[in-house]
């Protein structure tokens, strides 16, 4: 025996110490991934412009917004974006709610020494803009530095409000179709047999039905709104995973370590948690973000056809279905392709950075 | 009497074709296996790749769940048993895999492995369990301050001693090593064997040693069992089966295992053909289309194992059971 007591290979000698992400300990697996993430220049700084424009997003409110910001009135200070304030606060006419973009309402709160502090874009995505100099839609200004949609409604802050929504969509569809599809894939892939057989013929038929065509007919009998929607899109989208997934089970399924956990008597519900998934996980993660391009692909198709969220919604989708219908008015159509194109690369390398960094042939160096 | 007693085990694995999943036929993994695995003793069963060696292996333990036949564990019936009785049982019945890199769950630290059985079987947790796994990792001869690393930090051999140490956790009787030192080494594969035998003495361990690799059973088994194409050819002692090899196939076997001598010029059997395709396997005695002493009965009547003493042989030519003359 003491010629084995020795042997304590020089490897082991590394230690784990100074493997921590966002305060908590990681595997030295994934210590490296994140290496290999930050490696790609492209993909780790398009991280950081889309979170970015995200985290702006978030606060859509305070960017754009027909409401001022603050109102400093007589020496208190008032809040019209959190609050609704009747006109006669202000010392004006009316009970309903102050129309601050009335030349009358801020006349008359700067009477008296009152002060007004504005968003940076004094629109909302629904706000029309009643006083254009040229009809609907109308050309990039100084007062809508893209232009107007044929509502006389700001492209800029429809833009950033429906940025936002897409985002938003994607991200609540693609975490909701991931655990579907997971959970489908994970009982399918570890179960086998005839469950695997049966499950897999109904995806096969589900798969070949035409999304678009039912999503249409379903949302026009429906009047869908944002979850109506989601659920709607759900229905197909969970199988982008489930494949993934249900291939991962399979494989892993049978790896010595789940029959050893078999053999000491670990239930199956503890297997899948323990040993299965998070060896699955690693192929399915790198799907997630271009599930998510997906999910925005489709709610965008939908809206251009006219069967997406609600009218007046803020929406890219709607905003190309109006520089398609206004092609005299170029900054729209212009307006939704640079953001769509902008949105969807940098998902798309941010996802390529992902696999790459998940990549096993990389990693395993 | 003995610990593990199997009766006319089998198990075939269905092969399935077309559109409809039609059953065309069985790959006959093991094909009616009988035999007693004695308390304390090991048992070495070897026999070349394919010839239903780790099914049979597995099927012990119910990883696979025998077609028919019997399987006995300290007199209890197994087959049947449904999963909490059976987990009962797996307390006392443990594995070791052949592939130390796939057998250990990647993304669990050694602690957490070893410890998993005492975890789900209840019988440690917090301060106590990490205790007794210190103490498990000190009895494979691996250090405490490893309890928090993960598999792919240790070598090969460290990783079979953490495979060890997983079987060991639920102090198990019996255990089944499934070409546990196959995949090593062979100066690794020296020490493990040590380890396996000096835990065998330390805790009365039973061993089912599987193994295509002669000398290594040799060297561990008290009897020794010869598969081929899912049965059993021959069982005996293990000084027996090295010295008096009955069966052709069990001589051939022995010819083909290499000797660390370079002076020794050994007569060697070599083999026509290949290892018969399990699925039809020949009549008769399945080892008579390759078998260089095969008579017209040797196609006929399947040889059953004829025991003199506890020497076994199916053969229709040669041990207790012959009838014929060798020509």
């Amino acid at each position: 025996m003491s010629d084995s007591v020795t042997i304590t290979a020089s490897e082991s000698a590394e230690t784990d110490a100074g493997n921590r992400f966002l305060g908590r300990n990681i595997t030295p697996l994934t210590a490296r991934r994140l290496q290999s993430f930050k490696a790609n220049r492209r993909g780790y700084w398009s991280f950081w412009i889309f979170l970015v424009l995200f985290v702006l997003s978030l606060f859509a409110e305070v960017i754009a917004n027909d409401k001022p910001l603050l109102v400093d009135y007589q020496g208190s200070y008032y809040f019209p974006v959190l609050k609704i304030y009747p006109e006669t606060v202000f010392g004006g006419d009316f009970e309903t709610e102050a129309e601050y973009r009335e030349k009358d309402v801020q006349d008359l709160i700067t009477r008296k020494g009152g002060k007004i502090y504005w968003a940076p874009i004094r629109y909302s995505y629904g706000t029309v803009n009643l006083d254009l100099k040229q009809p609907a839609p109308s050309p990039p200004s100084l007062e809508n530095l893209l232009g107007t949609d044929d509502q006389a409604r700001d492209v800029l802050a429809r833009v950033i409000y429906g940025f936002r929504i897409s985002v938003l969509f994607g991200l609540i569809l693609t975490v909701i179709s991931s655990i579907v599809g997971i959970a489908a894939g994970a009982i399918q892939g570890y179960f086998g047999g005839w469950t695997d057989l049966l499950f897999q013929r109904f995806i096969e038929i589900w798969s070949g039905l035409p999304r678009l065509f039912l999503l249409i007919i379903l949302a026009s009998v429906f009047q869908p709104s944002f979850w109506m929607l989601l659920g709607l899109l759900l229905l197909f989208e969970w199988m982008a995973l489930e494949g993934v997934v249900r291939a991962e089970f399979l494989r892993t399924r049978n790896f010595d370590y789940v029959r050893a956990a078999r053999a000491l008597g670990v239930g199956n519900i503890t297997i899948i948690r323990r040993h299965v998934l998070p060896n699955a996980m690693t192929a399915a993660l790198t799907f997630l973000p271009f599930v998510l391009i997906g999910s925005i692909t489709a709610l965008t198709s939908l809206d251009f056809l006219g069967f997406g969220l609600p009218p007046g919604s803020p929406s890219l989708g709607e905003l190309l279905a109006q520089g398609k219908a206004n092609l005299q008015a170029p900054w729209l159509g212009v307006t939704a392709f640079l953001v769509l194109a902008g949105m969807l690369s940098l998902l798309v390398f941010i996802g390529e950075a992902i696999r790459d960094a998940f990549d096993p042939r990389k990693t395993m160096q | 009497m003995a610990l593990l007693e199997i009766d006319s085990l089998v198990k075939h694995f269905p092969i399935s074709a077309g559109f409809f999943g039609r059953k065309t036929g069985d790959v006959k993994a093991v094909d009616g296996v009988s035999l007693s695995v004695e308390d304390g003793e090991t048992l070495g069963l070897v026999g070349e790749s394919g010839c239903g060696k780790s099914t049979l292996g597995r099927c012990l333990l119910r990883l696979i769940e025998p077609t028919s036949g019997d399987i006995r564990f300290e007199g209890e019936e197994i087959t049947g048993m449904d999963f909490d009785r059976m987990r009962e049982m797996r307390r006392k019945m443990q594995i070791i895999f052949q592939d130390p890199y796939a057998s250990l769950n990647p993304r669990m630290r050694v602690g957490e492995i070893i410890g998993e059985g005492l975890q789900i079987h209840g019988i440690a947790d917090g301060a106590e369990l990490k205790d007794r796994v210190m103490a498990l990792l000190a009895k494979v001869g691996l250090r405490e301050e490893q309890y928090g690393r993960y598999p792919h930090e240790f070598s090969g051999g460290q990783r079979q001693r953490i495979g060890v140490a997983r079987a060991l956790a639920l102090n198990a009787k019996f255990i089944v090593a499934d070409e546990a030192v196959s995949a090593l080494d062979v100066s690794i594969q020296a020490q493990i064997l040590n380890l396996l035998q000096d835990l065998q003495e330390e805790f009365d361990l039973t061993y089912f040693f599987i193994s295509h690799d002669l000398r290594v059973v040799e060297h561990v088994s008290d009897r020794v069992a010869v598969m081929y194409l899912g049965k059993i050819v021959e069982i005996a002692p293990a000084d027996r089966i090295y010295s008096d090899g009955q069966h052709p196939y069990t001589r051939a076997l022995l010819s083909a295992a290499p000797v660390p001598d370079p002076t020794r010029k050994a007569k060697r059997i070599v083999l026509q053909g290949d290892v018969p395709s399990p699925i039809n396997p020949p009549s008769g005695c399945s080892f008579h289309p390759r078998c260089p002493f095969a008579q017209k009965i040797c196609s006929e009547v399947e040889p059953q194992l004829e025991f003199d003493g506890d020497h076994g042989v199916a053969c229709h030519i040669f041990g207790p059971g012959a009838t014929v003359k060798p020509n």
